[in-house]
């Protein structure tokens, strides 16, 4: 069983993976580490005397005024640049040098049989950190994982600064002045985009097929086609055959997206009105609108993948010109 | 004795016309020297003469910015080399890649380092925008230096994908072929993509045959990866990478907010 998993991550090009892994979840573990315990340092700080020198003002409590320990309390806030920053700068290069070295010297780089256009490998892989897209396309159709999902992403990324109105935790980690946002991040990199890199390369085999981890990749394997379309899917539970005409699904689909959409958006925001949340006169309309369809088109993914998982459901909206 | 005559020789070197034309300050170890050290010097001077104490902590920033930054000068420096020997043909471009194997002094290890350098410039890239985006130095007044990282971050994993095809072997082949048969499904652009079709799009005239030069991965898509990766991509980082460090300088970095 471990025999399948030890020669996938051992091909020369899977290490990075195994690295990321675990970088990843060491710098997971540190920065929410840092984060509930400035939290905590908050919240202890609250009734004592702010230190001298420190910028926290009235009410305001600057969390780096806390963040030292009793005995650096006196010592400046400030240190020159020139050495300190420069020869930690130093070492760090030395550091990684010195294990892109090691890495280098036993560890080829991978060169398979010179290339022809005429022996397709199966299982056709890109490289692995965009295998995240390609196994998007077993929920999507490629002009969405292809072109639409990544070119959203990159918006989505640029766009963060300007629909993040909370002034707080600038400069400093913290979960509870912002959990909205980190949360989202970390569903976005580390579930979404992490965990995709990870079924694309331990969990795809031959075809495309998912794999558990261990289980031998056979090429041979028949997987049934009982993929059905959202009206389908709807006709089948309510009986009503009427629904599984074209123009149904095509009615259907775009009453389906409308609503995901429109009412994801709408509810949230009269909760919210009706909550009388100062975040929502901070916003704006459309910078909450920007947000929200931005979440609600990532959490369309693992929506769409629960949904093809569970009930088998291949398009939401059938077009004859292009189906989502 | 010994100590006079060090101390003289330290005088006539620091008091030299070279000397000071080069590094135009003394050894002394003063406020003013520190901050002239920064100043004084064109790759230092990025850098501010201070920094906040508890930013230096490696819990803090984990040099991420920094080692992605070195490993981009290792890339640059390892893939000049790589240049010296490969033709970005058909014929030599894998032919090359067994010529660094065989018979290139340390072929081997300038392709490995280059290779393992560039997988693990991706990590970092990803783990430094992690770090910026958990410490919020997205927020006001770096929002624009956010944007430029995102530029940054496309472009590596491009630089990235474009030197997967050099080799010319089956893994780069088919890695790029799945890559790009992606750009099809253009909407409007490609030939496979929603409405494609209906504006007269073909697979000779769509944006899938802009990017390989043809209708299939061949000898002129290497080229283009090539001029892509050896030119076209790195100009293009280091233009964008002026700007991201020049904006740290201006709205704030290590430092915090500005």
């Amino acid at each position: 069983m471990w025999h399948n998993i030890f020669k996938i991550a051992s091909k020369p090009d899977n290490i990075p993976i195994v690295g990321m892994l675990l970088l990843v979840f060491f710098f997971w573990f540190l920065s929410f580490w840092a984060a509930f315990k400035n939290d905590r340092i908050r919240r202890a700080a609250a009734g004592r005397p702010r230190p001298e020198g420190g910028k926290s003002k009235g009410d305001v409590v600057d969390v780096i005024d806390f963040m030292y320990p009793e005995e650096e309390q006196g010592l400046p806030k400030k240190v020159s640049c020139w050495p300190h920053l420069v020869k930690l700068e130093f070492v760090c290069a030395i550091a990684v040098m010195a294990l892109l070295m090691f890495w280098s010297i036993p560890i080829d780089a991978p060169l398979e049989e010179p290339s022809d256009s005429t022996l397709t490998p199966n299982p056709s892989k890109a490289p692995w950190y965009f295998l995240g897209l390609q196994d998007m396309l077993v929920y999507f159709d490629p002009w969405i994982a292809g072109v639409l999902l990544p070119t959203f992403i990159i918006v989505g990324l640029m766009v963060i600064p300007y629909v993040d109105v909370n002034p707080k935790g600038n400069g400093y980690y913290t979960f509870a002045e912002r959990p909205f946002a980190i949360l989202v991040y970390w569903f976005g990199f580390f579930v979404l985009w992490v965990l995709e890199i990870v079924i694309g390369t331990f969990c795809r085999g031959p075809g495309w097929m998912f794999f558990w981890p261990g289980q031998e990749w056979d090429p041979h394997r028949v997987v049934a086609e009982v993929n059905i379309n959202w009206n389908e899917f709807l006709a089948n539970i309510s009986g009503i055959t009427a629904l599984k005409t074209e123009t149904a699904g095509l009615l259907l689909g775009i009453v389906t997206i409308l609503a995901y959409f429109g009412l994801g958006t709408a509810l949230p925001y009269l909760w919210l009105k009706r909550q009388e949340a100062p975040i929502i006169h901070r916003l704006g309309l459309i910078r909450y609108g920007v947000v929200g369809f931005f979440f609600w088109t990532m959490m369309a993914l693992p929506i769409k993948i629960v949904l093809r998982l569970m009930f088998s459901i291949k398009y939401i909206l059938v077009t004859p010109w292009f189906n989502i | 004795m010994l100590t006079e005559q060090r101390e003289k020789i330290k005088e006539i070197i620091t008091e030299s016309q070279v000397y000071k034309s080069i590094f135009r300050r003394g050894f002394e170890d003063t406020t003013k020297n520190r901050v002239l050290a920064i100043f004084g010097n064109v790759f230092l001077h990025l850098h501010p003469p201070y920094v906040k104490r508890h930013a230096l902590k490696f819990t803090h920033s984990w040099c991420m910015g920094g080692i992605t930054f070195l490993l981009f000068l290792v890339l640059c420096f390892t893939g000049v080399f790589l240049c010296f020997y490969y033709h970005p043909d058909k014929i030599n471009a894998y032919r090359d890649m067994k010529y660094f194997e065989y018979d290139v002094p340390f072929g081997v290890v300038l392709r490995n380092m280059h290779r393992w350098a560039a997988h693990l410039m991706v990590i970092t890239v990803w783990l430094h925008m992690t770090r910026v985006f958990m410490t919020g130095s997205y927020k006001p007044p770096r929002e624009f230096n956010w944007v430029v990282g995102v530029l940054l971050l496309v472009l590596t994993l491009l630089l990235s994908f474009t030197g997967y095809l050099l080799t010319d072997d089956q893994l780069g082949f088919w890695a790029v072929t799945v890559g790009t048969n992606m750009a099809r499904a253009t909407p409007l652009l490609g030939h496979e993509g929603p409405f494609g079709e209906q504006l007269g799009v073909t697979a000779y005239n769509d944006i899938r045959f802009a990017l390989l030069g043809g209708s299939v991965v061949g000898g002129n898509a290497l080229l283009r990866a090539y001029v892509w990766h050896c030119v076209a991509m790195p100009v293009t980082a280091i233009l964008f990478l002026a700007v991201h460090f020049w904006r740290t300088r201006k709205d704030g970095g290590t430092a915090g907010p500005l």
